[in-house]
């Protein structure tokens, strides 16, 4: 078991290495200098317009950033070029040449494995800090959301599996699949413009966290309800693809479990129906179940993107949205960083997971 | 007595005739038929079907259906096909006339120059903005309404289906060529090459793929659809490649593989002709999801302002419109739903084509 764990961390490395090539890569590929794009952005007013001191500055901070040197360990082309200042062509300029480790990529890593993310180019500060001051809102949505899919979820998987093909299971089959193919920013869309104060009703608020009438002098009880009924709405448009994923999986691993040969053992013993479907059934259908909070886990990242923008949550999908709009690289590299990062530990947590509540899985075997 | 007694007999025998004949039915039904019918045994599935083809005559024919252009005009004493005639000058096979160029044919037709028009039932293409009219709710001129620059919802609705399926589309056949190519590889060779295409296809899939496509899309932001197609697509093969090389490794060592491999067929033509079109109903299945999945993904992108320029008006931009003017629900309501249907039918046949080839259902 142990042994299975550290293999499985030591196979997440050159998964972790590419996905930092892939998030430096996209930075370095993608149009505008950074320096510039940097100098712009911090040296408003005082530096418009003089253009020497423009020039030092972007110098400077590609210097300090490292920028004036190669990007990665070795070049393959050359920048050589002819005698009109253009570059040759592609074919002329093939060497190869070994940088060494002092290269761009180099620095940004050696920065990153002490997690050290830069500073934001908006407005200069620690991007580690930015992102950390919004993790709170951004899990407590998630937990609330987990809690409540899951909670609503096996239950009525339970009761479909169980009553198969009685009409409360069509209809809560047929309810599922359509809540799970709709779009969940189309549905934040219209639970704004529907609920939210447009042209029809005004039953909960439509954007940010805190009524602007309510200060933190109110009692404890008026601004925690102030909250709550702000959360109305995001944590319906976050829960709702989740719990449906979660309901059709329940039913599913429900019905495969109670045509197994020793639930009609159960059955066959005499023991009552909850008896077999509670005390037998219900462990082992939940196994598939657990170990899919592992790939909830990261799509909660992607979906914080869509429903804290649409409304004005200020968590960490909100913050990557304004780091997107504004092209703010050191941000949006931490964030892609962040989420796989997530995303990799969501996997080796289902492994994890699985391992725990099904005894029947081998590790130190080959499954095939 | 005796006569109903021969009856009962004559019934059991008509009776037996009867199934043998339905048994001979389907021992000479092919794998595919039997797909067909099994899938078409589920109504819902079929229905959805219906709906996706529903929406390809749409996207085909959306030129038709809603354009700033008359289907058919007498100008001059000439009788143009202003729509088919549009499609020749794109290709180059045709010339308007120096008068024509930039002709406003509504104008034309309301100072009466036109006579024995077809007009398409909508006059309004996706990227036409009716100036007088922003922001108009549905009704009058404009069925389902305009957006806030005065573009038709429903020519946007009509002409956006065009984006969505060929985002689902090519964006899944660039997944399944490199899914099934790579799947096939690993399933068929095994040994090294498995191992390595087994580690890359493990990597793939642990992307965070929807960060990555509005990362990469954001930072190029000179939006267009072909990248966001080309990055679904390189993001979405690993659910292919693993089914291939599964169904690979199944069919490997059967017996007609063998036998094809003892008469000396080369192995691409074993894999071609033979293993191929025997592995391809998973990747049929996931395919159709993937379609659906592609087809959100870009709208999700389009919705917050990322994926294609703001020239082109898909379904996601509409709805983005929408977040702008909360009492506008028009925008909110129309490109939504269309979005949620061909989401939903995709996924409903991708569901009964599962259904259907899983043969622990089939009665």
């Amino acid at each position: 078991m142990f042994q299975y764990i550290v293999r499985r961390i030591l196979l997440f490395i050159p998964t972790l290495f590419l996905i930092t090539v892939i998030s430096f890569g996209i930075s370095r590929l993608a149009p505008g200098d950074p320096a510039e794009l940097k100098a712009g952005v911090g040296g408003e007013g005082a530096m418009r317009g003089n253009q020497q001191l423009n020039e030092q500055m972007i110098n400077q901070i590609r210097a300090q950033w490292h920028l004036d040197k190669p990007v990665w360990y070795w070049t393959l082309f050359s920048d050589e070029k002819d005698a009109s200042g253009k570059l040759k062509p592609l074919s002329d300029r093939l060497t190869f040449k070994w940088n060494g480790t002092n290269n761009q990529y180099q620095y940004w890593l050696s920065d990153l494995l002490r997690l050290d993310f830069g500073k934001s180019f908006q407005d200069n500060r620690d991007v580690l800090e930015k992102i950390w001051e919004r993790v709170p809102i951004t899990t407590f949505l998630s937990v609330i959301s987990i809690f409540l899919s899951y909670i609503i979820a096996i239950p009525l998987g339970i009761y479909s599996a169980t009553h198969q093909n009685s009409r409360l299971d069509k209809i809560s089959t047929v309810g599922v699949f359509i809540l799970y193919s709709l779009p969940s920013f189309w549905l934040a869309t219209m639970a704004i413009i529907f609920f939210g104060g447009g042209d029809f009703f005004a039953w909960f608020p439509n954007n940010g966290l805190h009524s602007m009438n309510i200060s933190p002098g109110d009692p404890w009880m008026t601004r925690t309800l102030d909250y709550f009924w702000h959360l109305v709405l995001p944590v319906a448009a976050y829960t709702y693809g989740s719990f449906a994923y979660l309901a059709r999986q329940m039913r599913g691993s429900m019905l495969e479990v109670i045509r197994q040969d020793y639930i009609r053992t159960a059955r066959a013993k005499g023991l009552s129906n909850k008896m077999v479907v509670y005390k037998h059934a219900l462990r082992n259908s939940l196994i598939p179940i657990i170990t899919i909070i592992a790939y909830i886990l990261p799509s909660l990242i992607s979906g914080s993107v869509i429903v804290e923008t649409i409304f004005t949550i200020p968590g960490v999908g909100q913050l990557a949205f304004q780091a997107l709009t504004a092209r703010d690289y050191p941000v949006i590299m931490a964030e892609f960083t962040l989420s796989a990062v997530l995303t990799l530990l969501g996997l080796l947590l289902a492994d994890i997971l699985y391992s725990v509540v099904d005894p029947r899985i081998a590790f130190s075997k080959k499954s095939s | 007595m005796a006569k109903d007694k021969e009856k009962i007999l004559l019934d059991a025998a008509e009776r037996e005739e009867q199934s043998k004949a339905k048994s001979r039915k389907e021992v000479n039904q092919s794998f595919w038929s039997l797909v067909r019918h099994q899938f078409k045994k589920n109504k819902i599935a079929l229905a959805a079907l219906y709906v996706v083809f529903f929406l390809f005559t749409i996207a085909i024919l959306a030129d038709f259906l809603a354009n700033d252009r008359p289907i058919m005009a007498k100008y001059n004493g000439t009788l143009y096909f202003p729509i088919f005639k549009d499609y020749l000058v794109g290709v180059g096979l045709d010339r308007w006339d120096a008068d024509l160029v930039t002709a406003d044919w509504k104008e034309l037709d309301q100072q009466g120059k036109l006579s024995s028009t077809i007009w398409p039932p909508i006059k309004w293409r996706s990227s036409n903005q009716d100036l007088v009219n922003n922001t108009a709710p549905p009704g009058g001129n404009h069925l389902l309404g305009t957006d806030a620059i005065g573009r038709d919802v429903l020519a946007g609705m009509i002409h956006g289906s065009r984006i969505a399926l060929s985002i689902g589309f090519l964006s899944m056949s660039v997944a399944i060529l490199i899914g099934v190519i790579l799947g096939a590889l690993a399933g068929f060779y095994g040994g090294w090459v498995d191992i390595l295409i087994s580690r890359l296809i493990e990597l793939v899939i642990t992307f965070p793929t929807f960060f990555l496509i509005i990362t990469v899309v954001a930072m190029f932001q000179a939006g267009s659809i072909w990248l966001v197609m080309i990055l679904i697509g390189l993001t979405s093969w690993p659910a292919i490649a693993r089914f291939t090389r599964g169904e690979f490794l199944r069919v490997r060592n059967m017996e007609y593989v063998a036998a094809a491999t003892a008469l000396g067929l080369s192995n691409r033509r074993v894999i071609f002709r033979h293993v191929l079109p025997n592995s391809l109903a998973p990747v049929l299945v996931t395919s159709a999801f993937g379609i659906a999945g592609a087809i959100l993904t870009e709208a999700a992108l389009s919705f917050l302002g990322f994926g294609v320029p703001p020239t082109i008006v898909t379904w996601g931009s509409v709805l983005n419109d929408a977040r702008g003017n909360i009492s506008a629900w028009w925008l909110a309501v129309f490109p939504g739903f269309a979005i949620f249907i061909s989401v939903l039918a995709y996924n409903l046949v991708g569901d009964g084509l599962r259904d259907a080839l899983d043969p622990r259902l089939r009665d």
